[in-house]
């Protein structure tokens, strides 16, 4: 009988989003922005190019002219996206984005337009800026381009104020979501957790068991295909005691122990907590036994921490090859 | 400089592979590509992937491709985080010091485990185009904006590339997407992301490859024709999105002259995932009356960090089995074509 | 030693390393150390045949492949450019991916950069992103590499004060470095042993601090060396080795693919003995102890020895064999940038060129080292003043 995969959601985000320094370049243009003005760079050749950058992109000598573009400007590529992504396109509604040409500059930027649908949108239309009515100094504080006969505010921004200070940095949130999969090696050790045990694996050409397996032994690259149940029961090979609080939102008090345990009958150690001892009476060699949650589930976190057994030490002798 | 020959390649792909991890994707792959070498695995003397951390959502995804590979005891071995076309560079550039005889390359990534087309944003410049948040799509669509406009091509154009793709994928079991369907009847079609159509869009794929090369005598003992790498280099462009002339690949174009990619070909394959990039390439590279991507190429399996070794894998292949005599590949990376490799390859 | 072609340092360039670099964008980052290594090497972007550029998981900047956004800045344009990714080794594996291209005769002449810009989020954070299905790692970097000490600390019945000594030593050797991170006049073994005691046997000050910094260094075949304004430094030796995470009987203390990875630059470039053969040695120390631990992976002394000769003082400034004069990695951690900066100090070193903290040259060699995730992956690099045989 072949189970469901196991699945889970899996979010990336940097809490609080990414703080970029801009540099003098953007600083001018980030600033511009803020203050309802679009600002580029004269290139080595003459050129004019928006957004500015520090180095000229063909033969990276350094820039610092800045010109003043726009804000009128011209469409020479567009795309429209009819389904906006939550949380990411900022107008929150269907719109293009395209190559507008800046009045006064040689080079076009990358920009969205705001228009009804893509009937709307043409190379070569005329557009102007929509500016944001609080702005920050952020690549959105030009909300959008919009046709020009729109009634645009044609550049200057009523809140524009150029005695503020320059902006230095931004703030930039990324979040990415994902659907993570198990594998099988991992999909069978998780189920047994759920039967409370530990299931191995070992590739058919090695004795060696790995827990958890993770589809392949890692010396030859071969298939871990033959299962074999280990013991919740094993030895601390090594440990450090964890003073420093707020690791982790799942870490417990300090000090906490984190231990590789050698379980019986396993060939690789396993990373734990030990708990149910003080901190620093745990030893090398001191032989622990699994406590698992009530509820074993399919989850790495059934098995909740080890706890000493109370037997005899292990001789250093009999797992010094892993420690 | 060193003859080098790719001597075994293997892949795999998936829509949407939701059975195995990374480890188990990747491992039949390599163990496969080694075993059509003819060079024992112990024998192998550089080790090389390519592959994305953001596909999988977490750091140091190529470090469980070291599972795959096994690595005991330690080999010598390096990362690029690129389509692994560019680890073979790398592995190629390491059998010219000398240093080793031959040399193991593989790529993988899931791009199904995210939003792909979204996840290739942060690709884009940080501070200006990112959060403004275009995805791989978008930029595409920008470009194949752009080029129709300079060219005077036509969205029939990109649909006579499409269907013609997508009825080569039928031969091709490592496809996809692929259909017998004519270009009148794909455009027919909505157009989904101005000017392109779904059928212009690469899907979505899970994948992996892998290939082992191997110089001079090496490769001659292992394989019964290898297919030599007569000329391999690759050219970056600017990434500022207004520097750069869309409508052309000026970087595939010098690639293409460093690597001698001129005179006639049996075959050439083509990382165009895009419609409209195969027609920039075919103009960049000067190709005419070539059998282009008869794999159906990117447009029906696009396995991002594999795809591009697989262009020169799918090349390799024809020649050892006497199919082609004369073969040119190509592999990309970046929005709109940023970064491209031109790789030339001959039987005996 | 390995290549066709004899390859030198011609250039070499940083930042000045800090905790936050508030004033630059992630290009203005590279392009400092970019540019402090072309003007070393008296050449212009134009000279420049290709460019290696290295870093760590690009979640710590929230930027994919950010090579492709800083081709502009770094004058790629045109040009081949490629990004490396080994984990904490990259610096290391990044220079020389770009010695490969000109020891193999492909180059001429070689820019590559390695850095990171780390307070654009946060390394704890990006060292540890949290994964489905795998058990949650509560402790961190340092709750990796802890226990790992305390074995080390087992086998060799290494007093527990030897980690605070290499602490010292390394901040001492830093007030000498004006670019290192961290400048502590005050420190102490009494400071050290106050300091917060993050993962026992660890205490705070005997971890590396998380810095904003580039380094880069130009390449060049013996025709651009013998032509360079200044003194270079010869690559005799290059390696790189890996070994997986963890498997039966992995020795996770003196691991193999450390010791194949010496004995392998050290055969290149025929030395036998290299606590008497190098000046010095600029080797990758995030923790106090790894500095022992290294001594005995990379063969400087017999197994079980290394703390003897840290406590000996043969490491230090003055001593015989010093380690990480620059300051070390517990003085400045751009972590992708780490590896390479530990190369490019190595070179300064037989260059002459490293001012208050140049070692008097006795054999003109030193050695640079990085390693990088579980212990795993290693890269180092043998260089002299004098042109390899």
């Amino acid at each position: 009988m072949t189970q469901a995969p196991l699945i889970e959601r899996h979010a990336l985000e940097y809490p609080g989003g990414y703080t970029r320094s801009v540099g003098p370049a953007l600083s001018k243009f980030f600033t511009g922005l803020r203050d309802g003005r679009i600002f580029g760079v004269k290139l080595g050749d003459g050129r004019v190019m928006v957004p500015p950058t520090e180095y000229d992109p063909d033969t990276a000598e350094e820039l610092g002219e800045y010109v003043e573009v726009g804000p009128g400007g011209t469409v020479k590529a567009w795309t429209w996206v009819a389904e906006p992504r939550l949380g990411k396109h900022h107008l929150g509604k269907p719109f293009a984005f395209a190559l507008v040409l800046p009045d006064g500059a040689d080079l076009p930027m990358l920009h969205v337009v705001d228009v009804a649908g893509p009937e709307a949108m043409s190379i070569g239309m005329r557009v102007e800026p929509r500016w944001s009515s609080e702005r920050v100094g952020y690549i959105t504080d030009l909300d959008a381009f919009v046709p020009e006969s729109a009634g645009g505010t044609s550049g200057a921004a009523p809140n524009g104020s150029s005695d503020a200070e320059a902006v230095t940095g931004i703030v930039t949130p990324i979040r990415l979501e994902y659907e993570v999969n198990a594998g099988r090696a991992a999909s069978k050790y998780l189920r047994g957790l759920a039967d409370h045990k530990i299931l191995g694996q070992r590739a058919k050409d090695s004795q060696d068991v790995y827990v958890p397996p993770r589809g392949s032994d890692p010396k030859t690259g071969h298939p871990t295909e033959v299962e074999v149940e280990v013991s919740d029961t094993g030895t601390i090979t090594t440990f450090c005691v964890v003073n420093l609080p707020g690791l982790s939102d799942l870490a417990p008090e300090v000090p906490y122990v984190c231990a590789q345990i050698l379980l019986d009958g396993s060939n690789t150690p396993w990373f734990g907590l030990v708990q149910g001892i003080d901190a620093y009476e745990v030893r090398l060699g001191m032989r622990v036994k699994a406590v698992w949650v009530d509820q074993p589930s399919a989850d790495a976190r059934s098995i909740k921490w080890f706890e000493p057994t109370g037997d005899p030490d292990a001789p250093y002798d009999s797992y010094k090859e892993y420690a | 400089m060193r003859d080098v020959a790719v001597v075994g390649f293997a892949q795999s792909t998936a829509r949407k592979d939701r059975e195995r991890n990374e480890v188990e994707f990747i491992s039949p792959v390599v163990q496969v590509a080694v075993e059509r070498s003819g060079i024992a695995k112990a024998d192998i003397g550089f080790t090389i992937s390519g592959s994305c951390d953001y596909l999988s959502g977490g750091p140091f995804t190529f470090v469980q491709g070291l599972d795959a590979a096994g690595a005991w005891p330690p080999i010598r071995e390096s990362h690029v985080e690129m389509d692994a076309a560019w680890a073979l560079y790398e592995a190629w550039v390491a059998i010219q010091t000398g240093e080793v005889d031959s040399a193991l390359i593989y790529g993988f990534g899931k791009s199904s485990l995210g939003d792909v087309h979204e996840i290739m944003t942060l690709q884009y410049d940080p501070y200006t185009v990112a959060p403004l948040w275009p995805s791989m799509v978008d930029m595409a669509a920008l470009q194949a904006s752009v080029f129709l406009d300079a060219s005077g091509r036509t969205e029939r154009d990109l649909a006579e590339v499409a269907a013609r793709c997508r009825k080569a994928g039928l031969g091709n079991e490592f496809a996809i997407e692929s259909e017998d369907v004519s270009p009148e009847a794909l455009l027919e079609r909505p157009v989904t992301h101005a000017p392109l159509r779904d059928s212009d869009i690469p899907p979505v794929t899970d994948g992996a490859s892998a290939m082992v090369i191997a110089a001079d005598d090496v490769a001659r003992r292992a394989s019964s024709r290898p297919a030599w790498i007569r000329g391999i280099d690759h050219r970056i462009e600017p990434q500022h999105i207004g520097a750069r002339d869309l409508a052309a690949s000026v970087s595939t174009r010098k690639a293409g002259e460093r690597a001698g990619a001129n005179g006639s070909f049996d075959v050439a394959e083509l990382h165009s995932a895009f419609s409209h990039e195969e027609l920039i390439l075919r103009d960049a590279l000067g190709i005419n009356g070539t059998d282009v991507n008869p794999s159906g190429g990117p447009l029906v399996a696009n396995a991002l960090m594999s795809a591009g070794l697989t262009r020169i894998g799918e090349v390799a292949t024809r020649i050892s089995e006497g199919r082609a005599d004369r073969g040119l590949a190509h592999a990309t990376q970046g929005p709109c074509l940023q970064q491209n490799l031109v790789c030339v390859l001959e039987g005996e | 030693m390995a290549g066709a072609v004899r390859t030198a340092v011609v250039g070499v360039g940083q930042t000045t390393h800090v905790a936050a670099r508030h004033d630059v964008t992630m290009a203005g980052l590279v392009r400092e150390a970019a540019e402090e290594a072309l003007a070393d090497a008296n050449m212009g972007w134009a000279d420049i045949d290709a460019v290696v550029i290295g870093k760590a998981p690009d979640m710590f900047e929230g930027v994919l492949m950010p090579e492709l956004y800083l081709a502009d800045a770094l004058g790629a344009s045109g040009k081949p450019m490629l990004r490396v990714h080994t984990a904490g080794s990259v610096g290391g594996s990044t220079a020389i991916v770009a010695g490969k291209l000109v020891m193999s005769g492909v180059h001429e002449r070689v820019l590559t950069v390695a850095f990171e810009k780390q307070s654009e989020s946060n390394a704890t954070w990006g060292l540890s992103v949290p994964m489905p299905f795998s058990a949650p790692l509560v402790a961190g970097a340092g709750g990796y590499f802890a226990p790992l000490i305390r074995a080390y600390i087992r086998r060799s019945g290494a007093p527990d004060y030897i980690g605070h000594l290499v602490a010292v030593k390394d901040r001492k050797n830093a007030l000498r470095n004006p670019k290192a991170h961290l400048h502590l006049p005050d420190i102490d073994l009494e400071t050290v042993q106050d300091s917060l005691l993050l993962w026992e046997p660890l205490r705070y000050l005997d971890t590396c601090p998380s810095s904003d910094g580039a380094m880069a260094l130009v390449l060049g075949s013996e025709e651009v060396a013998d032509a360079a304004p200044g003194p270079v430094a010869w690559i005799h030796g290059a390696a790189m080795r890996s070994e997986p995470t963890m498997f039966a009987g992995r020795d996770q203390v003196n691991p193999q693919a450390g010791r194949d990875c010496a004995a392998d630059v050290y055969a290149q470039a025929g030395v036998t003995d290299p606590r008497d053969e190098f000046d010095c040695a600029e080797v990758y120390v995030p923790f106090s102890w790894y500095e022992p631990m290294w001594l005995e992976n990379l063969g400087f002394c017999p197994e079980g020895e290394g703390w003897k000769l840290t406590e000996s003082g043969a490491t230090a400034f003055e001593g015989d064999i010093p380690w990480n004069p620059s300051g070390g990695v517990l003085s400045s951690n751009p972590i992708g940038a780490s590896g390479m900066i530990r190369f490019g100090e190595a070179a300064q070193q037989v260059r002459g060129r490293a001012g208050d903290y140049q070692i008097e040259p006795h054999t003109g060699r030193a050695l640079g080292h990085a390693y990088g995730g579980g212990s795993q992956f290693f890269s180092m690099w043998v260089v002299g003043s004098a042109k390899p045989s």
